[in-house]
């Protein structure tokens, strides 16, 4: 679903956020991208959503090389990626209902189809009863959970999370991986990027760590406790 | 939060037949179309001050040149009715006897492009004149008859033409009888110049506020598309297409366009309306039956086009030259 292939991100001025980036994320798969503010997880993320596009290598997101895309065709490959912001990104002059069917209204999806479908998503997240609320009368955790569900509305193959859990208590920050978990479980391909080792250590999935642009991998998220503990004692 | 059993969940549910599914993609489009041209007019009802302030820049700016318009047309109207009596008066010499002056008359409606010719004799114009001037006592204390016998030309319908009558004037002129030859036309020909300068005067006046009404759509669209930054961001991540972030845009450009050759319209027919009575009292003073025209429906057609045109041609180059500019980073 995701492939990086050697991929360099340089950005003008000669700082250079990632370095010979190799992975490959299977269709179905769920993965965590961790590392320090910096270590290039937000490049990373900006690259796979063509935000911006490699120095060098190549990036294939579904099979499409984004390297050769034109930038008529980007907005054809985000409707395939569904991405949940830290800062939500949600639209507060509409309601939560209109927030979440924008990306049907984008795809030209038809007005009973909108209807339905934006309802099974708010569904999904718990949040039915709210569809004719503003975002800005939600708590921070529900306004996160109208940014998932806009994001999945359009059943994207590829789901992509930066941060995704950023400002919320630990309560809530299971319960939205808990959803990301739910999606994975019906096929959809997951990578999240987080700092939040705590809350990662508990699951068990593939890690992707960045150290100032170059990446490791082979690791489990189960096995960060580990480290940490060991951390701990020293 | 409730939690999902995860069977209820799926992604890939219902999915209806392929062919229905298109077509009810292109109604869905069409549906789209109307949704932003609707919304985008409800946009604009909710700031009714700043839309009715923009909507009267170019209200105004359209009025000034369909006004004039309405005016030229209507002296045009005028002066087309004149150019069919189109004659020429031949002041003849006043030793000239009557006997050559018929004989002239006779040779005259011989010649080509002339369909008639009326002899005015000296006693008939005195009389005529004694007649419609009043001053018939100032002429009872001249000696003799100070007026020379006319003969007027009037030419065929083909020959009516500034050219051809030009050229009859050069011949008559050479005529030994003739002292002066006068083209009633002249000043027909003169009003017709002047109108066809007013008309060009029209056309760059036009174009320039053409121009004005381009920087204050232009403007307030950039206004727009600045103050919803955000938003493009937004649905550009979400995969929206330009053409997607453009339209609500055009449609306000529309909108405005619209508005404004509207309130133009009504300007304009106001003003006729003002003019009207002053305008019939003075030509009747003059005799004449001019009358000022109202707007007809080819003009208001127009009008309403140039506006709507504007309107869209002002937001698209707003659109095409700030939208860009708005990428995710």
């Amino acid at each position: 679903m995701i492939k990086f292939d050697n991929v360099n991100k340089r950005y003008p001025g000669g700082h250079e956020a990632l370095s010979g980036v190799s992975f490959h994320l299977e269709p179905g798969e769920m993965a965590f991208l961790t590392g320090h503010s910096g270590a290039g997880k937000s490049s990373l993320l900006k690259l796979i959503a063509c935000i911006e596009r490699a120095s060098r290598g190549n990036v294939i997101i579904d099979g499409q090389n984004l390297t050769r895309l034109k930038n008529r065709h980007i907005p054809a490959l985000r409707r395939k990626i569904g991405v949940v912001f830290q800062s939500h990104n949600l639209l507060y002059d509409r309601t939560v209902f209109d927030n979440v069917a924008l990306p049907l209204i984008i795809a030209g999806y038809h007005q009973s189809e909108v209807g339905r479908r934006v309802r099974a998503a708010l569904d999904k997240v718990g949040l039915l009863g709210k569809e004719r609320l503003m975002p800005i009368t939600l708590s921070g955790g529900e306004q996160q959970r109208v940014g998932i569900a806009r994001a999945v509305v359009n059943r994207p193959p590829l789901l992509l999370a930066d941060e995704p859990t950023g400002n919320l208590d630990p309560e809530l920050s299971r319960e939205i991986m808990g959803l990301f978990e739910q999606f994975n479980q019906v096929g959809v391909s997951v990578l999240i990027a987080t700092h939040d080792h705590d809350l990662i250590s508990r699951l068990d999935y593939r890690l992707l760590t960045l150290k100032q642009g170059k990446l490791e991998q082979g690791g489990r998220t189960s096995e960060m406790q580990v480290l940490k503990d060991k951390k701990n004692e020293i | 939060m409730r939690r999902n059993n995860t069977n209820n969940f799926n992604l890939d549910a219902q999915d209806g037949v392929i062919t229905q599914k298109s077509h009810s993609r292109v109604n869905a489009y069409l549906t789209h179309h109307l949704w932003v041209l609707v919304s985008s007019l409800g946009v604009l009802w909710r700031t009714p001050l700043a839309t009715l302030m923009t909507a009267s820049v170019i209200g105004i700016a359209l009025a000034l040149p369909t006004g004039l318009h309405v005016l030229l047309q209507s002296v045009q109207q005028l002066s087309t009715g004149w150019e069919g009596t189109a004659q020429m008066s031949l002041f003849l010499k006043s030793d000239v006897p009557e006997k050559r002056i018929l004989s002239l008359a006779d040779k005259l409606r011989g010649w080509e492009g002339v369909s008639e010719v009326r002899y005015i004799s000296r006693e008939q114009a005195l009389a005529e004149f004694r007649e419609q001037s009043g001053f018939g006592g100032a002429l009872d204390s001249l000696d003799e008859n100070p007026l020379p016998a006319v003969l007027v030309l009037f030419p065929t319908v083909e020959a009516a033409e500034p050219i051809q009558m030009g050229l009859l004037l050069g011949k008559v002129q050479k005529l030994d009888s003739v002292d002066l030859a006068q083209l009633d036309m002249e000043w027909v020909r003169r009003l017709s110049g002047i109108i066809e300068v007013g008309k060009r005067g029209v056309l760059l006046l036009g174009g320039l506020l053409a121009l004005a009404i381009l920087l204050v759509v232009g403007n307030t669209i950039r206004l727009t598309i600045l103050s919803r930054s955000q938003e493009i961001i937004v649905t550009k991540l979400i995969g929206a297409t330009n053409g997607f972030i453009r339209r609500p845009f055009l449609y306000t450009g529309f909108w405005y366009g619209l508005m404004g050759a509207v309130l133009a319209w009504l300007l304009v027919a106001i003003l006729l309306g003002l003019l009207g009575d002053p305008v019939n009292r003075l030509s009747f003073l003059y005799n004449s039956e001019f009358s000022l025209g109202g707007l007809d429906l080819e003009t208001v057609a127009i009008l309403l086009g140039s506006g709507i045109a504007l309107g869209l041609l002002g937001s698209w180059l707003a659109v095409g030259r700030h939208l860009q500019a708005i990428e995710p980073s």
